[in-house]
């Protein structure tokens, strides 16, 4: 699949917003004064800025508006309901607790609530393409959502919960790469299948039907440099889980106090981002779509 | 809507005869050029006369080989459009309710007016059947020819789609499959029809034949049987040049 950077950017960020929102939204976080508004306002363009982006892949983003009316079937439609649902409680949320100091502990939870949903909503846009059998299992929804938890337990100050999460992401990520390289045989779309020329003996493309590019070509069958993935990988995996694992929690250990532990964090923080973003272009690249079995790939 | 309507007893949708589609394009060009000039958005080319030409199509034509083991390779040309599914996964996922399954015939269809161009249904479907229109941003797709079919003001013989009509070998035919006695069901009924890709759980309307084994070899010589053994001990000027080169 085509990675977009505009879905790139609007699956991490959105991901990393809503992670935010969610503990803020439980209260894990210092919500007073100035932290607590600068913590939420983070939250805020992360996510939204996050969705913003997402619009910049539309061919006719002006009619956003009829994305929320197909919620009885369409994931993308749920996703910006929960999406609009989960900023719109969170604002009012936020807004009693930075200005007023005041709390509403279930508008919070409420708001923490749908923040996630928005996050498992995104996911189940991918997961659910039975087309993309990379992308078609559990495993996806489950990584992203511990992405966006980890991610955000980092920048909400909580070290301990967020090394662990770290980890756990990085244990999501392997099973999902692990699984995904067995779920395009798994499916079982060959060409033989897509053709229903199978049984007579060996098939191949001998003529496809254009000789340029197309939509379904630069959209489905994009091919990346396989031969930098497993570099990729490394790095999406270092970066995502085992480094800010290990700084949270040489952190948390209290051998990181003051300035040196808000360091820390940050760079923490980069160098989560940095492997998300790798592990999400490698999300898109790295995923076939049974398309391709037409034009002679995958088999 | 996004949901889909509840089965329609009439199932409109074409049979493609893989054994006598001879791969002109014929019907590529015919749907373009129909598609272009009627409903919805024109079917734009970009850059179509440049060094990179790319441009929005309903119905493409591949051409598969099958190497056979007793038999001279076989040819297949494959035309390929939308299948109208009956349980079409890229109606589902659509945000806006611009694409849809017509209760009354089945065909699948987008209101481009409400299309956002999000490119989700052409993720979902398997068959490549949608292509996003670059000049319109919205997505693009068979109609089976919606605005011929009922088109009163067409010759009777028009009121087909446009690929079916201008197919010069009859490989393509258009008809009601929800009817078991239509010319489309018995073609399906007497030859080997197949749904593509069943696994992924569409439930295509429309069907494929299978093209029939061609000939086989004959039992003919093999070419070293035809054709002189060259000598192995060489005569004459070869047999001098052959023993002076040795000398050497």
């Amino acid at each position: 699949m085509n990675p977009a950077p505009s879905v790139i950017i609007f699956t991490v960020l959105s991901g990393l917003g809503f992670g935010m929102l969610f503990w803020l939204g439980l209260g894990q976080a210092e919500t007073g004064g100035m932290i607590g508004f600068w913590l939420f306002a983070m939250a805020f363009i992360l996510s939204g800025g996050g969705l913003l982006a997402s619009t910049f892949h539309l061919g006719n983003p002006q009619r956003f508006w009829r994305a929320f009316s197909q919620w009885q079937t369409s994931w993308l439609s749920r996703e910006a309901i929960l999406a609009v649902a989960a900023l719109g409680l969170m604002g009012l949320f936020g807004l009693r607790q930075v200005f007023f100091a005041q709390d509403w502990v279930w508008l919070g939870r409420a708001g923490a609530g749908l923040s996630l949903l928005t996050v498992l909503a995104t996911a189940m846009i991918y997961s659910q393409l039975k087309t993309v059998p990379r992308w078609n299992q559990p495993g996806t929804v489950v990584l992203f959502i511990l992405l966006a938890l980890a991610g955000g337990a980092l920048i909400t100050a909580q070290a301990g919960l967020a090394a662990g999460l770290f980890g756990l992401a990085g244990l999501a990520q392997l099973w999902v790469w692990y699984r995904g390289g067995q779920r395009f045989a798994e499916a079982g779309s060959t060409l033989a299948s897509a053709t229903g020329l199978g049984g007579r003996g060996q098939l191949r493309l001998f003529e496809p039907p254009h000789t340029g590019r197309n939509y379904l070509l630069d959209e489905m069958v994009y091919r990346i440099g396989r031969k930098h993935a497993l570099r990729l990988r490394v790095i999406a995996l270092l970066g995502m889980s085992i480094l800010p694992a290990a700084i949270m929690l040489a952190s948390g250990a209290g051998l990181l106090a003051g300035g040196a532990g808000l360091l820390a964090a940050g760079l923490a923080g980069a160098v989560h981002l940095i492997g998300v973003f790798a592990a999400r272009w490698l999300f898109f690249a790295e995923a076939e779509h049974v398309v391709g079995l037409y034009y002679g790939r995958h088999s | 809507m996004t949901q889909l309507p509840p089965a329609s007893d009439k199932k409109l949708g074409l049979v493609i005869d893989l054994d006598i589609c001879v791969g002109c394009h014929a019907c590529v060009i015919s749907c373009k050029g129909w598609n272009t000039e009627n409903y919805g958005a024109p079917l734009s080319d970009m850059d179509a006369y440049g060094e990179n030409p790319v441009g929005s199509f309903l119905n493409r034509v591949h051409s598969f080989e099958i190497e056979l083991e007793d038999g001279p390779a076989q040819n297949v040309h494959f035309p390929k459009s939308c299948l109208h599914c009956e349980t079409a996964p890229c109606v589902t996922v659509c945000p806006t309710g611009a694409s849809y399954k017509r209760a009354e015939d089945g065909i699948v269809l987008v209101n481009e007016e409400a299309c956002i161009g999000c490119g989700l249904c052409a993720w979902a479907c398997p068959y490549g059947a949608r292509e996003m229109d670059q000049a319109e941003g919205v997505m693009k797709k068979c109609t089976l020819c919606v605005d011929r079919i009922y088109n009163e003001n067409l010759a009777a013989e028009d009121q087909i789609p446009a690929c079916v009509r201008s197919c010069p070998t009859g490989a393509r035919h258009f008809g009601d499959f929800g009817d078991p006695n239509s010319a489309v069901s018995q073609l399906v009924a007497e030859r080997e029809a197949v749904d593509l890709m069943p696994e992924q759980g569409t439930k295509p309307v429309n069907k494929y034949l299978l093209p029939r084994i061609k000939d086989r070899w004959l039992d003919q010589p093999e070419a070293g049987d035809v054709l002189p053994v060259v000598a192995e001990e060489p005569e004459g000027f070869l047999k001098w040049l052959d023993k002076a080169l040795e000398k050497l």
